[in-house]
């Protein structure tokens, strides 16, 4: 499991999506949509509420089945090499997945255990991940008792045990205060930058945009605009990214 | 992927369940007091006008307690299969079932581990209800304790087989009282836990056919036989191949290309 084949990490593009289409009953959740995600590099994937964001993710982690189009991850497909190219992954779900019930330990425990990572290594790497987001001497508490940044903090860090080389993020920083927001956008940037890692970030916050980070904006399931924020800009003739997003996701309701 | 990552998976998410079922307190009284109402109110009420007779695998009169506590038994895991199926739906809306399902191992095998995690929940529950009967002076062989923990093990698990296969086709949560009125109810009652087969024959032919042929009156029998330090081989047969049957459709179910999923989810 842990011999990486044509060592796929040293490729620069981690997360490919192709030809995307996917719908529910009948409504078309998503369009034809393609795009890719590069290591050391934070992409966002901008788009208003019911755009397809969830829907997208819910296919990079095989909750539903890719009927049409194809996701590679490092190299391998999801579909057909789910098991290799799900180790590869790290994800923090829109909704918490955490047990209240159970302390910040066993809740990371738990994780690492379904990755396969035994007691030394994993209990290293915990006590890194949540020293990182100085949350390591709360380890034994229980997940009831933090508050909702907290509470991502861990999820983030659990999202981290098994050394993915690519990160989702579902609309991590919904319901969170200001100081809890920006210091996990601040974090995660920071993964990007000094880890080298993929990260596929959903958001409807333009305020979450970093000037360095990729775009992809999505609208009504298909893409309206990718690249950098800059070529955005010039594409959209628009001054400010939230000109830039109004602009894009209004011109399908005429 | 080294078998030892599945070993440890299988431990974490046994572990889990363990824990989490002693941390939430009224889950373990509650569930310890339903079948000791059965056993204290209603096979105390029921002694006097329910005279059971020698079948095996009882070699004197027995009481109606000591008649009903294998059902009883049963009856913990009937209601911990389907609980268990609850929890998954439930985990499944929260999220937390999404962690398990990106993990790199086949979706077979986190449904089994899964299920192994409730049957062992199933097994604490089970052995401490039994040490309370026991001072209510319903006594089993102690082998017989020995002999229960296999017999256990697969009724557990076809019972929780079908709390899993239900779990895929439930839509939402509400729907589990749905399952108390048309799964739990009647298996239970058309079942050999309260009443012998025989005696149900005096009363509906039709009824005996049911009640033979529910595969829970197959596992009460097993339990049944087991506790005695009897082996009962149909039974065995049965709830084995309902198992193998159960687990098959459940994993169907939650295929993401095949299953039920799609249907909720999408195509």
């Amino acid at each position: 499991m842990n011999k990486p084949e044509n060592s796929p990490l040293t490729q620069a593009t981690a997360l490919t999506v192709e030809n995307l289409s996917f719908s529910y009953a009948r409504k078309k959740a998503l369009d034809q949509v393609s795009f890719s995600v590069n290591a050391s590099q934070c992409t966002i994937l901008l788009g208003p509420n019911g755009a397809g964001k969830s829907t997208l993710f819910s296919l990079i982690t095989r909750l539903y089945d890719t009927r049409q189009g194809s996701i590679t991850l490092c190299g391998f497909d999801v579909k057909q090499r789910t098991g290799q190219a799900l180790s590869r992954l790290g994800v923090v779900f829109q909704q918490t997945t955490l047990d209240m019930d159970l302390t910040v330990m066993q809740n990371l425990r738990y994780h690492t255990a379904l990755h396969g990572i035994g007691g030394k290594i994993a209990k290293k790497r915990i006590q890194e991940e949540l020293e990182r987001l100085n949350m390591y001497e709360r380890r034994g508490e229980r997940i009831r008792q933090l508050n909702g940044g907290h509470r991502r903090r861990v999820e983030i860090a659990r999202a981290l045990l098994h050394k993915p080389a690519v990160l989702l993020l579902d609309e991590p920083t919904v319901g969170l205060d200001i100081p809890s927001r920006h210091s996990i956008v601040e974090h995660v940037h920071a993964l990007a930058a000094e880890h080298g890692l993929a990260i596929l970030w959903a958001t409807h916050l333009v305020d979450e945009i970093y000037p360095q980070d990729q775009l992809v904006v999505l609208h009504q399931g298909s893409i309206k605009q990718t690249g950098s924020l800059e070529q955005v800009l010039r594409k959209t003739n628009t001054r400010s990214i939230h000109e830039a997003f109004q602009q894009l996701t209004q011109d399908d309701r005429e | 992927m080294s078998s030892l990552h599945y070993l440890r998976a299988m431990q974490g998410i046994v572990g889990r369940e363990l824990w989490r079922f002693v941390r939430q307190r009224e889950r373990f009284v509650s569930a310890l007091v339903r079948p000791l109402v059965w056993l204290f109110i209603f096979a105390a009420g029921f002694r006097a006008t329910l005279g059971v007779a020698i079948s095996p695998p009882y070699e004197t009169y027995i009481l109606y307690e000591v008649y009903i506590t294998p059902g009883l038994v049963g009856m913990i895991q009937l209601f911990n299969g389907m609980q268990s199926s609850l929890s998954m739906v439930y985990d499944r809306e929260m999220g937390s079932m999404r962690i398990l399902m990106v993990c790199p191992l086949p979706r077979w095998f986190l449904l089994v581990s899964k299920l192994i995690a409730g049957v062992a929940v199933s097994i604490l529950q089970v052995y401490v209800f039994l040490a309370i009967a026991w001072c209510y002076e319903v006594e089993a062989p102690w082998q017989g304790y020995l002999y229960l923990l296999p017999a256990l093990m697969l009724s557990g698990v076809m019972l929780g087989a079908l709390g899993l296969l239900l779990s895929s086709f439930i839509k939402q949560l509400e729907n589990f009282a749905g399952v108390m009125n048309f799964i739990i109810f009647p298996m239970f009652f058309m079942s050999t836990a309260l009443y012998p087969l025989w005696k149900m024959k005096e009363s509906s032919v039709w009824l005996h056919q049911l009640a033979h042929y529910n595969p829970f009156s197959q596992a009460v029998e097993l339990i049944r036989f087991a506790l005695y330090g009897e082996f009962n081989e149909y039974a065995f047969i049965y709830t084995l191949c309902a198992f193998v049957i159960f687990m098959t459709v459940a994993v169907i179910g939650y295929n993401p290309s095949k299953g039920m999923m799609m249907k909720k989810g999408g195509r």
